[in-house]
């Protein structure tokens, strides 16, 4: 039919140089001119097809043509109400008149009520006694006629008047109709034989692409999407931010673990007992089970004398030490819980103990710097990160979530300084794409200097907070064991900042959690720092 | 952090100088407060618009350790001293003409170790305020107990005009029916009962009620003819407050812990000691513990310290002489001097002024130092620690995982860890002990959402199904990540265990698709697929049909994984032979996970139309040990 159809145009338009009214076609097989907007469709077809080829061009004309309701279709079928209820009565004298409420069952209510005031009105039936009879010996369905003409033109030729009433009737609705006046393309021909679109292997065993007229390529049109899966965005930032770390020497941190106890939380960061962040405003506790089991009782010892009496050269918080604060399990609500863990094991050595299994995962490639005729005090430096998962007992909004993750990397060494902790977050953030910072002095219970690293943000025009670090207060490391010449340095950012920064996402829901767009994740560009 | 409102035209004149916003923010960024906003513009409008405006304030964030900065009394002081404007301050108690015997006494009644312990006080002689002053008085009280007085939970303070009291003063406890005096701003008298009441619908004061709401006694400040002057933590009486005109400041302090309760009576003492007819001059009072132990409030001496250059170059990096140090420390209102019985002049003795108790390690002082020479002053090194990056065995791990089945055409999702009870047990038709028992459950959640973290991976990845219902069929989505289970014998108490799950969604159930997402992921680990009866095999993973109330009865499977033996040795060996000939290897078989067709009673409670898959397996038997490079021990 397509070929054939298209065939028809070419050679029209040989003959007759333009088509002006495509509606005066007969399609292939047709009796009658494609006056019906189905047909115009079809013949659409054709001529885009032909237009791509630039075998013809066209010009569309708009028109309004009328098509059946389904209402209107079902009388085209059985006719109108008026002329069913005729049908079913008997003619006048030659049978029982049929009362109103038997023609219902007859014909059905709707033709029932429809039809008995047209036909009446019509003059088709009459009343006799209770019953209805028919009083019109032959009727002529106009309204059924009228609907098969606008079936199969579109319009009527009694015109419009005759349109409007059928119209309200709702029988027909308006439709928009298009028809084209075609003329000769460029490459007019009356031969349809279509170009390749493709090159196939049929074709380079025949050796016939020699020969072949090949179809131009529309290159403004998109290709065929891919089937593979996709990443995270979140994590594919961590991942870049991973890698950072990765190529600066630093080894991940096993934190697979998201509950914690007080002590590892704060004690062991020298975070006092009273502090407003241990609040159940602020912190997840964990009913069950409520309590850890005691930690390594020396380190603990330690641990609350440095906090209530002072101990290393500080005076301490000279406030009460509530064991069972130290004890109630919590969901960490900072990944500096997992470091303080790890550093611990880092000591371990300097404590004259043995290293426990895992401490294997961090401390890969440290070189002691103890100097040659120096005892050795069991100090290995380690440069060491993680990215994971921290709680805080928030309600959650557009940019607050209960749940998320905390970069944070850790170095320690001998006689580190905070010029070494500035040099080496510039680079750091030069690192994530950030060249200007600045470094404000901040307070954090377990550094001591605190620093608050903020970044010059073009788009907003203004110095943006990115970051906190700090060297570990002795009073955090000494009580591990580490010796008095250790420094350690730490530094923590969100990750999910620099994402919704990255995809410009301003509902922090829509990038963490079960709300997250899949189509989002689908199409989340990749990140380069 | 607390925020500080000042008068800026206050400020200026207390500085001498007039700042730009812009200069007062750069001064603010090096001394470590942060200055959040300057109203001067929103006045200007509301005056043009000829809207009654007050005068223009600056916000300031100060650190939450420095209680000295909660006042614009303070901030000038310190800011004045770091701009070398002026130097410190140094406090003085001054006694009464008539020396100590002429002093106010306080005793302290046993009864007020059951409730309330500690007490201290000072005197504030001759004082004038201004309405500014006497707002910023009210105000730093304010900001104490919200702050170190943790919401006068462990500090609670009242300030009274000595003028309408007689001394000698008690602090007791008493039962709360046997208290009875006028509230501040209320003329009738109630008894501490029915004042626990009347605040009830207080909505400052409610907050307080609890702290002492259910002790016998409540404690209670009386002067020598029986007027109450307070009772901490609550309320002042009405008789003794102070107004604009009082001339001689009581200040009591009550408290939980003897170090806040002397750094709060300090620092209000000392704040507003500037406006005493002799600025910075405090009366002392004498207290009479419950045991007949005297001593005097406030103790305001500073502590005395030593500093070392040495420790201060090595901890920032710098290169200072100690000549150099010394003016820095005094920037930030540390009184130093070099130390005379030093011959290698490396010591500082350093007097840390009563207003920074802040200070508890030399680190500290170092710190000082630090932000007085400015710390983007600092040179930019870079620490020479030489070591070996490398990922951790658990995310090596996952991210094989992640990967392969991303390039296998499944998105990657990101709940959340914390869910309801409901969703994590009832959903999953997990209604049994054996499930319900191994949750860590949350004691304060804000919401209902928040009451468990989970321990399947489900229920995330079916509310993620359900959230994207407009996503065209199939959804195919997965995550790696942790699940908490309970263990008792962990320090702890509990355990993450890294988990791989996937959820197919489609308008069949598709069992095949979702164990072709387990294949896959088994290929990749290089874990053969045995059957269950396979005895003579030494490693592999197999299906087992499973009752699994989450899944569709029949479409349900455990998935088992036989790690591969540990050591190969010729009796290990021989060990694996016999165990495979007695079919009793089977027992090393590990419970990996799940998969199945889910039943339709979870999708309708995740109210997901469509038929899913979902498998969820531990990835923790598959965890490899990382090499073991460059340690000092080889």
């Amino acid at each position: 039919m397509a070929e054939r159809l298209q065939q028809l145009v070419l050679d029209t338009l040989d003959a007759q140089s333009t088509i002006k009214d495509t509606r005066q076609l007969f399609l292939p097989g047709a009796s009658a001119p494609a006056v019906s907007n189905d047909d115009q469709i079809v013949i659409l077809g054709a001529l885009n097809s032909l237009l791509s080829r630039d075998m013809i061009k066209y010009d569309t004309h708009e028109v309004f043509t009328h098509a059946l309701t389904p209402e209107g279709a079902l009388i085209v079928k059985e006719g109108s109400h008026e002329a069913r209820v005729w049908n079913a009565l008997p003619v006048k004298g030659q049978g029982a008149p049929v009362p109103a409420a038997a023609l219902k069952k007859l014909v059905g209510d709707e033709t029932a009520k429809v039809g008995q005031g047209r036909a009446f009105k019509n003059g088709w039936i009459g009343k006799e006694g209770d019953g209805l009879v028919r009083t019109a010996e032959t009727i002529q369905d106009t309204t059924q006629l009228e609907l098969q003409e606008i079936e199969s033109t579109g319009s009527l030729k009694s015109g419009e008047k005759i349109l409007a009433d059928l119209r309200k009737r709702k029988l027909i609705v308006q439709k928009k109709g298009q028809w084209f006046t075609v003329h000769k393309g460029h490459e007019f021909t009356t031969s349809t034989a279509k170009p390749e679109t493709d090159l196939t292997t049929e074709m380079l065993t025949s050796g016939k692409w020699k020969t072949s007229k090949f179809k131009k390529y529309n290159f403004e049109a998109e290709g065929i999407p891919t089937s593979g899966g996709a990443l995270h965005m979140l994590l594919k930032v961590r991942e870049e931010i991973r890698n950072i770390f990765l190529e600066m020497g630093f080894a991940e941190m096993p934190t697979q673990s998201y509950v914690e106890s007080g002590f590892w939380c704060f004690d062991a960061l020298f975070v006092p007992q009273q502090h407003p962040a241990r609040d159940l405003q602020d912190t997840f506790y964990i009913s069950d089970p409520p309590h850890s089991l005691p930690p390594e009782k020396a380190y603990y010892e330690r641990v609350s004398k440095v906090h209530e009496h002072g101990d290393f050269g500080s005076t301490g918080y000279r406030a009460p030490w509530v064991p069972e604060e130290s004890s109630k399990l919590l969901l960490r609500t900072h990944t500096t819980a997992s470091s303080a863990h790890m550093l611990y094991k880092l000591a371990a050595k300097c404590r004259g103990e043995k290293v426990e299994g895992d401490e294997s995962e961090f401390t890969h490639g440290g070189k002691s710097t103890t100097e040659h005729g120096k005892t050795d005090d069991g100090f290995t430096p380690a440069k060491l990160f993680s990215i994971d998962r921290v709680f805080r007992n928030e309600t959650m909004d557009a940019t607050h979530l209960a749940e998320f993750h905390q970069v944070e990397g850790v170095v320690a060494d001998r006689n580190l300084t905070l010029a070494d902790l500035i040099g080496f977050m510039r680079v750091f953030f030069k690192k994530m794409g950030i060249e200007k910072v600045r470094f404000k002095p901040a307070y954090n219970p377990y550094t001591e200097p605190s620093l608050e690293i903020f970044a010059f943000h073009l788009m907003l025009n203004k110095w943006v907070e990115v970051g906190n670090s700090g060297m570990f207060r002795p009073e955090m490391l000494e009580p591990m064991g580490f010796p008095k010449d250790v420094r350690v340095h730490g530094w923590g950012l969100s990750l999910e900042r620099p994402t919704m920064i990255r995809y410009g996402i301003n509902n922090i829901r829509t990038l963490v959690g079960h709300k997250v767009p899949i189509d989002q994740v689908e199409n989340s560009p990749a990140v380069m720092f | 952090m607390p925020t500080v409102a000042v008068d800026k035209a206050d400020l200026w004149e207390r500085l001498g100088q007039e700042f730009t916003t812009e200069e007062f923010d750069v001064l603010c960024f090096e001394y470590g407060l942060e200055l959040d906003e300057d109203t001067t513009e929103e006045v200007e409008e509301a005056k043009k618009k000829g809207l009654p405006a007050e005068r223009p304030q600056l916000k300031i964030e100060v650190p939450a350790n420095r209680y000295d900065l909660l006042c614009i009394e303070g901030i000038a002081r310190n800011l004045r001293t770091f701009l070398d404007k002026a130097k410190a301050p140094t406090y003085k108690l001054v006694y009464p003409p008539g020396g100590e015997n002429d002093l106010l006494t306080v005793t302290i009644d046993a009864e007020t170790q059951k409730i309330r312990p500690l007490f201290a006080c000072a005197i504030l002689r001759n004082i004038t305020f201004t309405p500014r002053s006497y707002a910023s008085f009210i105000d730093l009280q304010d900001k104490l107990h919200q702050n170190i007085c943790r919401r006068r939970q462990l500090v609670a303070i009242g300030t009274h005009d000595l003028d309408t009291l007689q001394g000698p003063f008690r602090y007791e406890a008493r039962p709360p029916k046997d208290i009875k005096f006028a509230p501040l701003n209320k003329d009738t008298e109630y008894t501490a009962e029915e004042l626990m009441t009347v605040y009830e619908s207080d909505k400052q004061l409610s907050k307080y009620l609890h702290i002492v709401r259910d002790s016998p006694v409540y404690p209670i400040i009386y002067d020598a003819k029986d007027r109450v002057l307070s009772m901490p933590p609550i309320i002042n009486s009405n008789h003794s407050k102070i107004t604009l005109d009082t001339k001689n400041v009581f200040i009591d302090v009550t408290a939980t812990d003897k170090t806040k309760l002397d750094i709060v009576v300090n620092i209000v003492a000392t704040m507003f000691s500037e406006y005493c007819a002799e600025p910075f001059t405090i009366e002392p009072v004498k207290i009479i513990s419950h045991t007949g132990e005297t001593t005097f409030t406030p103790d305001i001496s500073p502590r005395k310290t030593v500093a070392h250059t040495s420790y201060i170059n090595n901890c920032t990096g710098l290169s200072l002489t100690t000549d150099e140090v010394v003016p820095l420390l005094k920037k930030m209102t540390l009184e130093a001097s070099v130390a005379t019985d030093d011959s290698t002049k490396d010591s500082i003795n350093v007097i840390i002024p009563c207003t920074r108790p802040d200070i508890f390690h030399e680190c500290d002082i170092m710190e000082d130092a630090a932000i007085a020479y400015g710390f983007n002053n600092l040179p930019h090194t870079f620490p020479a620690t030489t070591t070996v990056g490398q990922p951790s065995a658990i995310s090596k791990l996952s991210d094989i995982i992640r990967i392969e089945w991303a390039l296998a055409g499944w998105v990657e999702v990101l709940p959340l860890t914390l869910c309801s009870l409901e969703e994590n047990f009832d959903y999953l038709n997990h209604t049994d002990k054996k499930w319900t028992s191994t949750a860590v459950r949350i004691a304060n959640p804000k919401t209902l959402e928040f009451q468990v973290v989970r321990t399947t991976l489900l229920p995330g990845l079916l509310k993620t199904v359900r959230e994207n219902r407009s996503h065209a069929l199939p959804v195919k989505i997965f995550e790696t990540g942790d699940i908490v289970v309970q263990d008792r014998s962990l320090e702890r108490q509990a355990r993450n265990i890294r988990h791989a799950g996937a959820v197919w969604c489609n308008k069949t159930a598709g069992f095949e698709v979702i164990h072709g997402v387990l294949d896959r992921a088994m290929k990749m680990l290089e874990v053969p697929r045995i059957r269950s009866d396979d005895y003579d095999k030494d490693t592999g993973y197999y299906l087992k049909e499973t009752e699994d109330p989450a899944y569709f009865p029949g479409r349900a499977a455990t998935i088992y994984y036989r790690p591969p033996p540990t050591k190969q040795t010729r009796l290990s060996e021989l060990k694996h032979k016999l165990e495979a000939t007695l079919h009793t290897n089977a027992r090393r078989d590990i419970e990996l996970g799940t998969l199945g067709v889910l039943h339709p009673s979870v999708l309708e409670k995740f109210d997901i139309g469509y038929p899913c898959s979902a498998v969820e397996f531990s990835l923790e038997p598959f965890k490899k040990e990382m090499q073991k490079i460059w340690t000092n021990d080889v």
